[in-house]
């Protein structure tokens, strides 16, 4: 004992670790009322770990230049490739899912108001960083969905409305985009060129952003301090020790709860990856258990499914005003993403938590929710079918009109037309 | 830090100066990892003209070929084909039948047809809306009233000389590549050395 000891003081001594396991685990205090919506964030952490370790081991067998048949040697040729491999794919969804659930929690309990607009922030960059690393992995396997996806994915860079700059006109601006495509690609087609460029930024510079952007998420949420179902501050109320009455130190207790919905998580990952490893096909869709194949487009492009409701939205773009209707695609597509960013700032509504709003918040954020699954179904099928008498195309045009509509019209000015509860000063529940 | 003696505006102009001279530096260093984003010199030699000979391309028929990894396409059309074409253009039902958009063919192909020679189109065989590669229909269905192409990825739909529909996701006509007439049976996509008009 005394040696271990030893080892720690003088450790200490050199390096804060003591301090950083108090300020961070044994003395974080965080609301003693979380519930089920706060497991996600841990989960995101333990898919994070998956995935790297997962992703360092796939960089072992698969070679870009031979990317195909180096996937098929890792399905079938290497000691259980299959489940590192399918560990790293169902992974992929399984960190969007989780994600989605933690962005959702954050909508619930308004846990990116004052003063947590950072930590929202850094979240948004996460899901950003996230988006492109998955479109980067997707890219990897170069089976024929790969190459198609990516292809519809690097033309919208042809889309930029460069006309708008100075002394550009329209065909200097159609020689800029293509000249973009070029450079992205790093040659006048998709290729090996692109695979390899793609294989570098998938497993060493876009990983290295996200590590960093959650240390960064951490630090600041562990600055302000958690919010909670409640949206109450437990920072206001401490008692004699400076310690919030509200408030139990992370570790043990959260640790010990997290640990329960860890073990659950892995169970259904498990499952997944065991029994549905492709998703039904939207994990990993069919066409790209064939090659790359430049001259034979699927019958039917459509993007992993948690891109589903930005495609939706891209696709949905019909009309032309200024510029054609792609770029106005491509537009409402990034502004979709972009928005969520300032919602710390759209949202004026002077409660935080959903538990004390009115029904006007509790009827949009339902809504929301079901538009958003709505758009991400929509945006995984073709096109041409219908609902109801309406078109998918339609649906997913008043998907995305109130996707913008709650965020513009219903976050800011929402809270005037409904009577908010009374919030209570401490948390409830929570023994 | 003691300011006692500071010539602070010298101090500004150095700092300025140290950091002009730093960022100058930095969009220097940062020329060669952009650069070699772009095509490698391997690459720019793949990207050489490719020949098609069409002497055995029967009337309605489509032949595909590889040229920079974009599928061509060379059409032999039919009377019928180019009466449609015809018809077509003076109904309102294109978005651009006179190939005003000049980024979508060369000179030489900005004509009635879109080709050098009336019967034989030939095209850059992916969608301008998002790449995908549209499917060859050449009997006429329920849209496409004198046939043409039809994407299955977004519904676009083109006539039998690359011509946009009105009301579809593709902004623009399909591209005519630069390409020539070596002779009469052989075309040669991606050099305008032979024969262009």
């Amino acid at each position: 004992m005394g040696m271990i000891k030893g080892t720690v003081d003088w450790v200490d001594a050199r390096l804060p670790v003591v301090n950083a396991f108090k300020k961070h685990m044994s003395e974080y205090y965080a609301p003693k009322n979380f519930n089920f919506w706060y497991y996600f964030g841990v989960l995101s952490l333990v898919v994070l770990v998956n995935q790297l370790l997962t992703g360092i081991w796939l960089t072992m067998f698969y070679s870009p230049s031979d990317a195909f048949a180096s996937v098929e040697y890792i399905m079938r040729d290497v000691q259980f490739g299959w489940l590192i491999r399918y560990m790293h794919a169902v992974g992929a969804s399984a960190f969007f899912a989780v994600v989605y659930l933690h962005m959702f929690r954050g909508l619930l309990y308004g846990s990116y108001k004052p003063p947590r607009e950072l930590v929202w922030i850094f979240g948004m960059m996460i899901y950003l960083a996230l988006m492109a690393e998955g479109f980067l992995g997707y890219v990897l396997p170069w089976g024929n969905m790969s190459y198609w996806g990516a292809q519809v994915i690097i033309s919208l860079a042809e889309a930029i409305p460069f006309q708008v700059l100075p002394f550009v006109d329209g065909a200097d601006a159609a020689a800029m985009g293509e000249a973009l495509t070029t450079w992205v690609r790093g040659d006048y087609l998709l290729s090996e060129a692109t695979v390899n460029k793609f294989f570098a930024l998938h497993v060493v510079a876009i990983p290295l952003v996200l590590v960093a952007l959650v240390v960064l998420h951490i630090l600041a949420l562990h600055e302000v301090g958690s919010n909670n179902p409640d949206g109450v501050e437990i920072k206001k109320n401490k008692d004699e020790n400076g310690i919030p009455k509200d408030g139990i130190p992370f570790h043990p207790y959260y640790t010990v709860k997290d640990l329960v919905g860890v073990v659950v998580f892995l169970m259904v990952f498990a499952v997944v990856i065991f029994f549905f490893p492709d998703g039904g096909g939207y994990f990993i869709e069919r066409p790209n258990f064939q090659p790359a194949n430049p001259l034979a487009t699927p019958d039917h492009i459509a993007p992993v499914w948690y891109y589903g409701p930005y495609y939706a939205m891209l696709r949905a773009t019909t009309f032309s005003f200024l510029f054609d209707a792609k770029t106005w695609g491509m537009i409402i597509m990034g502004g979709a993403i972009a928005i969520l960013f300032v919602v710390p700032w759209l949202d004026r509504h002077p409660v935080k938590s959903i538990r004390y709003k009115g029904m006007v918040s509790k009827v949009s954020l339902m809504l929301f929710a079901v538009f958003f699954l709505a758009l991400g179904f929509l945006g995984t099928q073709p096109a041409n079918n219908s609902f109801l008498g309406l078109g998918f195309t339609t649906w997913a045009q008043i998907g995305s009109f109130y996707y913008f509509i709650y965020f513009l019209v219903i976050l800011p000015f929402g809270h005037r037309f409904e009577k908010s509860k009374p919030v209570p000063d401490r948390v409830t529940g929570g023994h | 830090m003691s300011k006692d003696g500071v010539n602070t505006s010298r101090r500004t102009f150095l700092i300025g100066l140290t950091s002009a001279v730093g960022a100058v530096g930095a969009v220097g260093v940062a020329v060669p990892f952009v650069k070699s984003w772009l095509p490698s010199a391997r690459a720019e030699n793949a990207g050489a003209p490719v020949q098609i000979d069409i002497s055995k391309l029967e009337e309605g028929q489509r032949v595909v070929r590889e040229w920079r990894g974009q599928p061509v396409w060379v059409v032999r059309r039919s009377k019928d084909m180019l009466e449609g074409l015809d018809k077509l253009a003076t109904e309102e039902v294109l978005s651009d039948p006179e190939s005003s958009n000049t980024n979508q063919q060369p000179d030489y192909a900005q004509n009635p047809y879109r080709s050098i020679k009336p019967e034989v189109l030939v095209l850059i065989g992916t969608c301008t809306h998002l790449g995908c590669s549209p499917t060859y229909t050449p009997q006429p269905t329920v849209q496409l009233e004198f046939g043409g192409f039809f994407c299955p990825c977004h519904g676009s739909m083109f006539d039998f000389a690359g011509r946009v529909y009105r009301s579809v996701p593709a902004p623009t006509n399909l591209v005519v590549p630069p390409h020539s007439y070596l002779s009469d049976a052989v075309i040669i996509i991606g050099s305008e050395e032979g024969e262009t008009a």
